[in-house]
């Protein structure tokens, strides 16, 4: 018996080791190519960090990898899509360096700020709100999006239309985030009704299963899980807090973040932030507003 | 100090969810370990392997698993609705009854043979003999390791803390969305849990001293 | 082993066993296939939700998962061990200011929830400034934990041996340190090896609360393979069950180890009967105190 069964897990494991393994991606989702055309003689003068990143040769870019149509990594490829990873690749074409050859690495929300300040990337694209205690510690470019909490529920939902009906609601967010305490403290439903756990891939199954009635973060997230259910879900589209997305870059580099906004607010106007829009968070079939750069 | 005394009424409504699922958790595992003892003890060879296979198969699972199990992975079955506190209960329950199983099984052993022998010599049925002879004589071995396995239980129950079940484990992510000391706050939740195993370990203490009497 | 408990069956019996065994069977066979038809008609097994396994990164992730939880098992179990031995030791020394901390710690931490402990060191240290990974968290924890639940089974296992070893030992002039370290301990570990290995089973399982801290082994692999929907429509029950065999196969084994040596060591003379039969209870009560 025992034996058997030792020889089962090491044929299972054996199988797994041994099974001819495909490449590439059941879904693709790689940028059109073309879009960024790599800029040529680029100078950035009086920013410590592009000199860095031209000895280097490539850039390190911070992003995140769990948010679909945002910035997600594809479990099959390890290749990284969505609309803050385009606006990555952007800036890097913009600056000389071939996007293709970006390095992105996954930072965790609450280890942003070190990895900047320590160096370890060159900038930071990943639903980074902009605000002033971050702004001691680290400095943006951009706004290039500005997303506010909103309501991820069902099709065919018609009662939640905002967030003063999700009274006797179950709601959903991620344990100990901003949108999840903004529930809690302006008390838009009871207690008990508010559920947190680790992920928002985790609330959007509650979600689907209808253990849930709607999502609650960042409509820029929220719209990213939309477009992924292809139509099983939708955004409610009435935000209740402004978040703007910033573009984290080490503090006291004026010369780059200059640099970085004068590339926004180009690819802003020839339309190529639309875009950027259109192929990825646009698919959930909501439209977005341009944001204004602040060049503090 | 403070940041129990401003918290009060959180630990308190925490430790006493904490409290309840346990609560009915033991009393459904209790039910359930037992059922297996019996299957596992049983004259048909059937019962026996169900009973041995699933002892097998949960005590060799994570608990944290079968958490993720019920919470994630069973509602897409679309068989029963159960919402998040109940699969707290049903995933300690089912986890729990494999350890209850083994301790009952292994008391049921420590009667000597000639118990049985004597029931079945009287004409009693297997049942009778397990209801009236056995198990009553199994049950001073059975206190202390059970009271081991209550403490376990007791314990797993902050497991619930990643699955949206409100009990002793969240007090952190309250303390948290509040700005307050987390680091004072989990030692208080610690503390909370020795007061509360404590005495428990004292009791088993006890009773393996008094019960362990020479056969 | 439970035969014992009734008659060999004569025909009528048979008969009745032959007949429950049907029911049983039947009953059984009905709830897998129940659970078997949940899965078809909720199509959790279209090619789709099982195609994740053909892919090459996926099945590189898996294995690199799978190295996490080994990792923090095998880091674990050693810190654990060398812990219990320590602390065994110092709960039997002859001086009070030693032996009594020393109970006092290991009670405390048999005491406190792993989660509790997890949560400590890797949302509440970073308060006082002290940053730990997950890994550290989970590695951490798990000896602190099962540390104390070992240094109590060796304490178990010290006491179950005759008094004439000790006494011999210190005959032949040996100091405390050399009676504990090269004849007590070893022989203590040769009789509660099995007891050991399966706190160690339990070690492993444990490993997997480092879920809840975000640690990246293979049941938060799971959840993330298993959470898909741009790829694989969530193939949440596939994996689970994947992620399910790979930890059953892994605590066998380790099971398996454990009855694998407790045979060689029954044939071994070398072995001291201990004149302990209790010596196996803590065992038995500390493998349930699984995480």
């Amino acid at each position: 018996m025992r034996v058997r069964t030792l020889a089962a897990v090491l044929l299972a494991g054996a199988l797994a080791l041994t099974a001819c393994g495909k490449e590439g991606s059941p879904t693709d989702t790689a940028a059109p190519a073309g879009l960024f055309e790599v800029a040529k003689d680029v100078k950035v003068d009086g920013s410590p960090t592009f000199e860095k990143i031209k000895t280097r040769g490539s850039l390190i870019v911070g992003v995140k990898e769990d948010q679909p149509g945002l910035g997600y990594k594809d479990p099959t490829t390890n290749k990284y899509s969505g609309f803050d990873i385009d606006i990555a690749r952007l800036i890097s074409a913009k600056l000389g360096f071939d996007p293709e050859k970006i390095q992105f690495k996954t930072i965790q929300s609450a280890a942003r700020e070190q990895a900047l300040i320590n160096g370890d990337v060159d900038y930071y694209v990943g639903t980074y709100t902009i605000n002033a205690g971050r702004k001691e510690k680290v400095s943006f470019a951009g706004p290039y999006f500005v997303a506010g909490q909103d309501l991820l529920v069902k099709k065919d939902n018609t009662d939640i239309t905002g967030k003063d009906t999700l009274k006797g609601k179950k709601v959903c967010s991620v344990t100990g985030s901003t949108p999840a305490k903004r529930i809690k403290d302006e008390k838009l439903t009871e207690e008990g009704n508010v559920l947190e756990f680790q992920g928002y891939s985790q609330c959007v199954t509650k979600l689907l299963n209808g253990e849930v009635d709607a999502v609650t973060t960042d409509d820029a997230i929220l719209k990213g899980y939309a477009a992924a259910e292809d139509g099983k879900l939708k955004v409610v589209g009435k935000t209740f807090s402004s978040e703007p997305y910033g573009i984290g870059l080490p503090k006291d580099d004026k010369a780059l973040r200059d640099k970085v906004n004068d590339v926004l607010q180009a690819s802003l106007d020839d339309g190529t932030w639309q875009k950027i829009y259109d192929g990825t968070l646009g698919k959930s079939g909501s439209t977005a507003e341009k944001p204004k750069i602040d060049r503090y | 100090m403070s940041v129990l005394t401003n918290n009060l009424d959180l630990f308190l409504r925490a430790f006493g969810q904490t409290l309840q699922l346990f609560a009915v958790s033991a009393v459904l595992s209790l039910v359930l370990g037992t059922l297996l003892a019996a299957l596992r003890v049983s004259p048909v060879p059937v019962f026996r392997g169900v009973g041995t296979t699933y002892v097998t198969v949960v005590r060799n699972t994570p608990l944290t698993l079968v958490f993720v199990f019920f919470v994630f992975a069973y509602p897409l079955l679309e068989i029963l609705k159960i919402d998040e506190y109940t699969a707290a209960v049903v995933a300690l329950t089912l986890y729990t009854a494999a350890f209850v199983c083994e301790v009952v099984r292994s008391g049921i052993n420590t009667v000597p043979v000639g118990q049985a022998e004597a029931s079945r010599a009287l004409g009693l049925t297997f049942t009778q003999m397990l209801g009236n002879v056995v198990l009553p004589q199994a049950l001073r071995s059975v206190v202390p390791p059970m009271t081991s396995t209550m403490i376990a239980l007791l314990k797993n129950t902050t497991v619930a803390s990643g699955f949206a079940v409100f009990q002793a484990g969240n007090i952190r992510e309250t303390l948290a969305d509040q700005g307050d000391n987390v680091l004072i706050g989990l030692l208080w939740v610690a503390l909370g849990f020795v007061i509360l195993v404590m005495p428990l370990t004292y009791v088993q203490q006890v009773f393996e001293k008094r019960w362990s009497v020479a056969r | 082993m439970s035969m014992v408990l009734f008659d060999v069956p004569g025909p009528k019996a048979r008969v009745r066993h032959k007949i429950m065994a049907v029911v049983g069977i039947a009953a059984v066979a009905a709830a897998l296939v129940y659970v078997v038809m949940r899965f078809v008609v909720t199509d959790q097994f279209t090619a789709r939700r099982l195609d994740w396994i053909n892919y090459k990164q996926i099945q590189l992730s898996l294995v690199e998962a799978i190295g996490n939880t080994l990792s923090a098992f095998a880091v674990g179990a050693v810190l654990a061990l060398l812990f219990g031995a320590i602390f065994a030791a110092a709960r039997l020394s002859d001086h009070a200011w030693v032996r009594v901390p020393a109970a006092v710690i290991v009670e405390v931490f048999r005491a406190i929830p792993l989660v509790i402990m997890m949560f400590f060191f890797y949302y509440g240290l970073p308060v006082a400034g002290v940053k730990l990974s997950a890994f550290t968290a989970v590695v951490v924890s798990l000896m602190l934990y099962n540390g104390s639940v070992l240094a109590e089974i060796f304490r178990a296992g010290i006491n179950s041996l005759p008094k004439g070893q000790s006494e011999a030992a210190y005959a032949l002039g040996m100091r405390k340190t050399q009676v504990m370290t090269f004849v007590l301990l070893p022989q203590a570990l040769r009789a509660m090896l099995p007891t050991i290995i399966s706190q160690l089973v339990v070690l492993l399982k444990d490993t997997a609360l480092g879920f809840l801290i975000t640690f990246e082994e293979l049941l938060r692999w799971g959840t993330r393979i298993g959470g898909d929907a741009v790829n694989f429509g969530r193939p949440m029950i596939p994996v689970m069950i994947v992620v399910a065999l790979v930890y059953i196969g892994l605590c066998l084994l380790l099971t398996w180890l454990a009855t694998y040596l407790e045979k060689r060591n029954r044939r071994n003379k070398k072995v001291i009967k201990t004149d302990n039969p209790d010596a196996q209870k803590p065992v038995l009560m500390d493998a349930s105190a699984a995480g």
